[in-house]
């Protein structure tokens, strides 16, 4: 463990109507990983923008380096080596690498960009990381985790003492995840301070030193990552104990009858030959590698994307679906896995969300029946607890996790027997996860089917009933719950025809 | 019980945002203004004038918030609005239809427009703002080939047919008296009730909030875009009807550029432009804004192209507030 390179020590800031950071302090030392926990809405990335300047504090002192310091930009942070690598990378795509790297200080030849220069010495960056990117490829061409390298590389290209990482594994494989750690782990050993701001549990026990917990807006405490458990981790965030224990047995009926059948599915590239059944009263899990196809093969089943040839049986019956909307009048329902993108209008209220999927339920010929309408959305905003001010508060006031729950109770008014559900429970924080977990059981209890689509493993072995694992857009096994294992899973996630 | 008062109340407060506040200030101010400035804009006919300036800008503007709201535009309006009175006239006096027969077909010119920009915007994925660049230029060529180049020509008052005039203002006791402006009220009230209570109005905005969503949530997007479009051609058509009744006098080729005095409007009174949000009273007060700079400023001295440079500017403030306002949400 190193010396202190900067202390945060009373840090408050107060918006219209929150507390967002009450008296937090913060120390970040040479050498060392700390990893930065705390629930959506903690006041994690509030304080890390107040660091960098984005945000200014009301109270509080900044000590960097021995000097106290006030940041009124991120660019002067980023001048004095203190870098955010972000959640969303902000890469110009038709660029190449190296001019994404050296944007805005090029190195010049006379009135020219010396391009010869700046491609060596984001080689010689690279170099330094141990990875192996072409600074002249187009940066829209490198996957997500190369993308982030390529953030990696501009941040030391700053002379950066202190990286701060904010949930940069949300977006990688595995083997992906596997060398960002490599690189951290060698930034580390170059004596950086290191931030890591992550939800995965198992991550900040593989990657970190320390742990530094905030809740509500204020700090909790700071552990040694070496000496505590997940639960300890997990009972400083939330304030009481969740256990993540495996299923052990399927819980749908042998008798239940099959709701939706899949034969033969093809849609591009990333669906081929896909066929499977699903049971009423079944969460079957969709698992895979990121890239797997799953995803997909949820799109061309509902008809967001087009599908080449396959045959959609739904409760006995053939179904032709060509569209969202014929999905959606079978029965049918999907919550993508980017609910800003595609499951919300992030800028209406929770009421006009709730009832998009069958507004006509609720209008009385072309007039919306207002009363109707609130009065559902008030009854599913108390069954599944969202938190809310009002059922007219803007969807993108909510957190990840409230806003999950508008998107379900969007299906669940929709009144939808098959839901699919796609990696639910990303970027939601683990008080949330677990309501939404004791929902989903709820849902088969009733009767609905869910397909879950997940790339956490934990997720999988812990909700499913059966488990379909997909590689390169095909069904390479299926698991029932009591013989699945994450080693078997992977085997299957990686069989490559 | 408190808590649920102001929950029902929010969504009308939020129709009537800060910006229309605002530019209810603008008028009043304008309005203060160019009567201390010249006696002559203190008298009656001023607001005669007003009124046929109000018409067919405000049916256009109307008409062109619901594809903006959607998050596109429709740039037809302008030249449209010229072409429908000009083949309507056409019909009148070249082809002995009745008046009431040359507004069908006026109408229903503008339909189809409107339905063509949407099926190509909807259905063939186009951006709003070529494809009705496109319709704008078909809608000038259109009408002139028709009359041959010759202007058209709508019955006066007093003559056969001449009881359009009246649809708009009547004369009594010697004084004009400019009812048009009851059926506007009643426009903007039906159209108001059509945003915000009616399925179609809830689509139109889920569209511009976010198209994709309401696609998966099994709505089809492609039809109720192309209503956003007929509604915009309709209103194009009642316009078209408003300017021939009003101004009698129909010159081939001209119309582009009205269509920018109806967009400006609806902006003014808040529509954003990037979609999803606006409103019909507010649109109502943005074109009271452009008329009034249209009526006034002749008054003391500024012309045609004055009145352009002064519409810019205000637009450009109106923008700006939008802007602000979308950055402070952030």
């Amino acid at each position: 463990m190193g010396d202190t390179i900067l202390t945060m020590k009373g840090i408050d800031k107060s918006f219209p109507g929150v507390h967002a950071l009450d008296h937090v302090d913060l120390e970040i030392r040479k050498g060392e990983v700390l990893a930065l926990m705390g629930e959506n809405g903690a006041g994690k990335s509030t304080l890390m923008k107040v660091l960098t300047g984005i945000y200014k504090k009301d109270a509080g002192t900044i000590t960097y380096e021995g000097r106290e310091v006030e940041y009124t930009d991120p660019r002067h942070a980023q001048e004095d080596g203190i870098v955010i690598v972000h959640q969303e990378l902000n890469m110009m795509g038709h660029l190449t690498v190296a001019q994404n790297i050296f944007i805005g200080r090029e190195p010049r030849a006379g009135l020219f960009i010396d391009d010869a220069k700046m491609n060596a010495d984001a080689k010689k960056l690279f170099g330094q990381l141990n990875i192996e990117i072409d600074p002249q490829e187009t940066m829209s061409r490198l996957t997500v985790g190369k993308q982030q390298m390529c953030e990696i590389a501009k941040a030391i290209s700053h002379k950066a003492k202190i990286i701060i990482f904010d949930e940069p594994s949300a977006a990688l494989t595995d083997a992906e995840i596997e060398q960002l750690f490599k690189i951290i782990r060698g930034l580390r050993d170059q004596q950086l301070g290191i931030v890591y701001i992550s939800h995965r549990m198992d991550e900040i026990k593989q990657i970190t030193d320390r742990v530094t917990v905030m809740r509500d807006g204020c700090y909790v405490g700071t552990l040694i990552t070496a000496d505590c458990t997940k639960d300890d981790i997990i009972n400083m965030m939330v304030g009481h104990v969740i256990y993540e224990d495996p299923k052990t047995e399927s819980h749908v009926r042998p008798d239940a009858p099959v709701v939706l059948k899949v034969e033969h599915l093809n849609a591009g590239r990333m669906v081929r030959d896909v066929s499977f059944e699903l049971h009423q009263g079944e969460i079957l899990g969709f698992s895979g590698l990121m890239g797997a196809g799953r995803t997909e093969t949820a799109r061309a089943l509902f008809g967001a994307d087009p599908k080449e040839s396959g045959e959609i049986t739904i409760k006995g019956k053939k179904v032709d679906i060509r569209t969202p909307e014929q999905a959606v009048a079978a029965g049918l329902g999907y919550l993508s896995e980017d609910r800003k993108r595609f499951g919300l209008a992030l800028k209406k209220s929770v009421t006009e969300n709730s009832t998009l999927t069958c507004l006509p339920k609720y209008c009385k010929g072309p007039f919306l029946n207002q009363k109707e309408e609130r009065k559902v959305t008030r009854k599913y905003v108390e069954a599944l607890n969202t938190k809310t001010p009002g059922i007219d508060q803007l969807v993108v006031n909510l957190s990840g996790g409230n806003q999950q729950k508008v998107v379900i109770g969007k299906w669940l008014i929709g009144d939808s027997d098959i839901l699919i559900f796609d990696e639910p429970t990303r970027g939601i924080d683990v008080g949330a996860k677990q309501e939404i977990y004791e929902l989903m059981n709820q849902l088969v209890e009733q009767g609905k089917s869910i397909i879950m689509i997940s790339s956490e493993m934990t997720e999988i072995l812990r909700m499913s009933d059966r488990i379909i694992v997909m590689c390169e857009g095909r069904i390479t096994g299926e698991l029932g719950i009591e013989e699945a294992t994450q080693a078997r899973i992977m085997h299957f996630a990686t069989l490559r025809s | 019980m408190e808590k649920k008062k102001t929950e029902t109340h929010r969504p009308l407060l939020r129709s009537f945002g800060a910006q229309q506040v605002i530019v209810i200030g603008v008028i009043v101010v304008l309005f203060l203004f160019f009567s201390v400035a010249s006696a002559s804009f203190r008298r009656y006919t001023t607001v005669v004038t007003l009124c046929n300036y109000m018409y067919y800008i405000l049916l256009m503007a109307i008409g062109v918030t619901f594809p903006l709201i959607t998050g596109g535009v429709d740039l037809s309006i302008g030249t449209g609005i010229i072409c429908y009175s000009i083949v309507g006239s056409y019909m009148i006096s070249q082809k002995g239809m009745p008046v009431l027969g040359g507004m069908l077909v006026a109408l229903l010119l503008a339909l189809i427009i409107g339905f063509v920009n949407g099926i190509i915007i909807a259905k063939l994925d186009l951006p709003p703002f070529i494809t009705t660049l496109c319709t704008m230029m078909i809608a000038r060529g259109l009408g002139s080939i028709l009359t041959g180049g010759l202007s058209g020509v709508w019955p006066m008052a007093g003559s056969p047919g001449g009881w359009c005039r009246s649809i708009f203002k009547i004369t009594v006791g010697g004084r004009v008296i400019p009812i048009g402006m009851i059926w506007m009220i009643l426009l903007v009230a039906v159209m108001s009730v059509i945003l915000r209570r009616t399925r179609v109005g809830r689509y139109i905005i889920a569209i511009g909030s976010n198209k994709e969503a309401l696609r998966l949530s099994g709505v089809n997007v492609v039809k109720w875009q192309v209503i956003a479009y007929l509604i915009s051609g309709l209103f194009a058509g009642l316009s078209a009807i408003s300017y021939a009744c009003t101004f009698t006098n129909i010159t081939p080729g001209t119309g582009a550029g009205l269509e920018l005095d109806a967009i400006g409007g609806a902006i003014i009174g808040g529509t954003s432009m990037t979609g999803g949000s606006g409103s019909i009273f507010g649109t109502f007060l943005g074109v009271l804004v452009i008329s009034l700079l249209k009526t006034g400023l002749p008054y003391i001295g500024l012309q045609a192209n004055w009145q352009q440079i002064i519409t810019g500017m205000v637009l450009i403030g109106a923008v700006a507030i939008d802007m602000a306002k979308r950055h402070q949400a952030e």
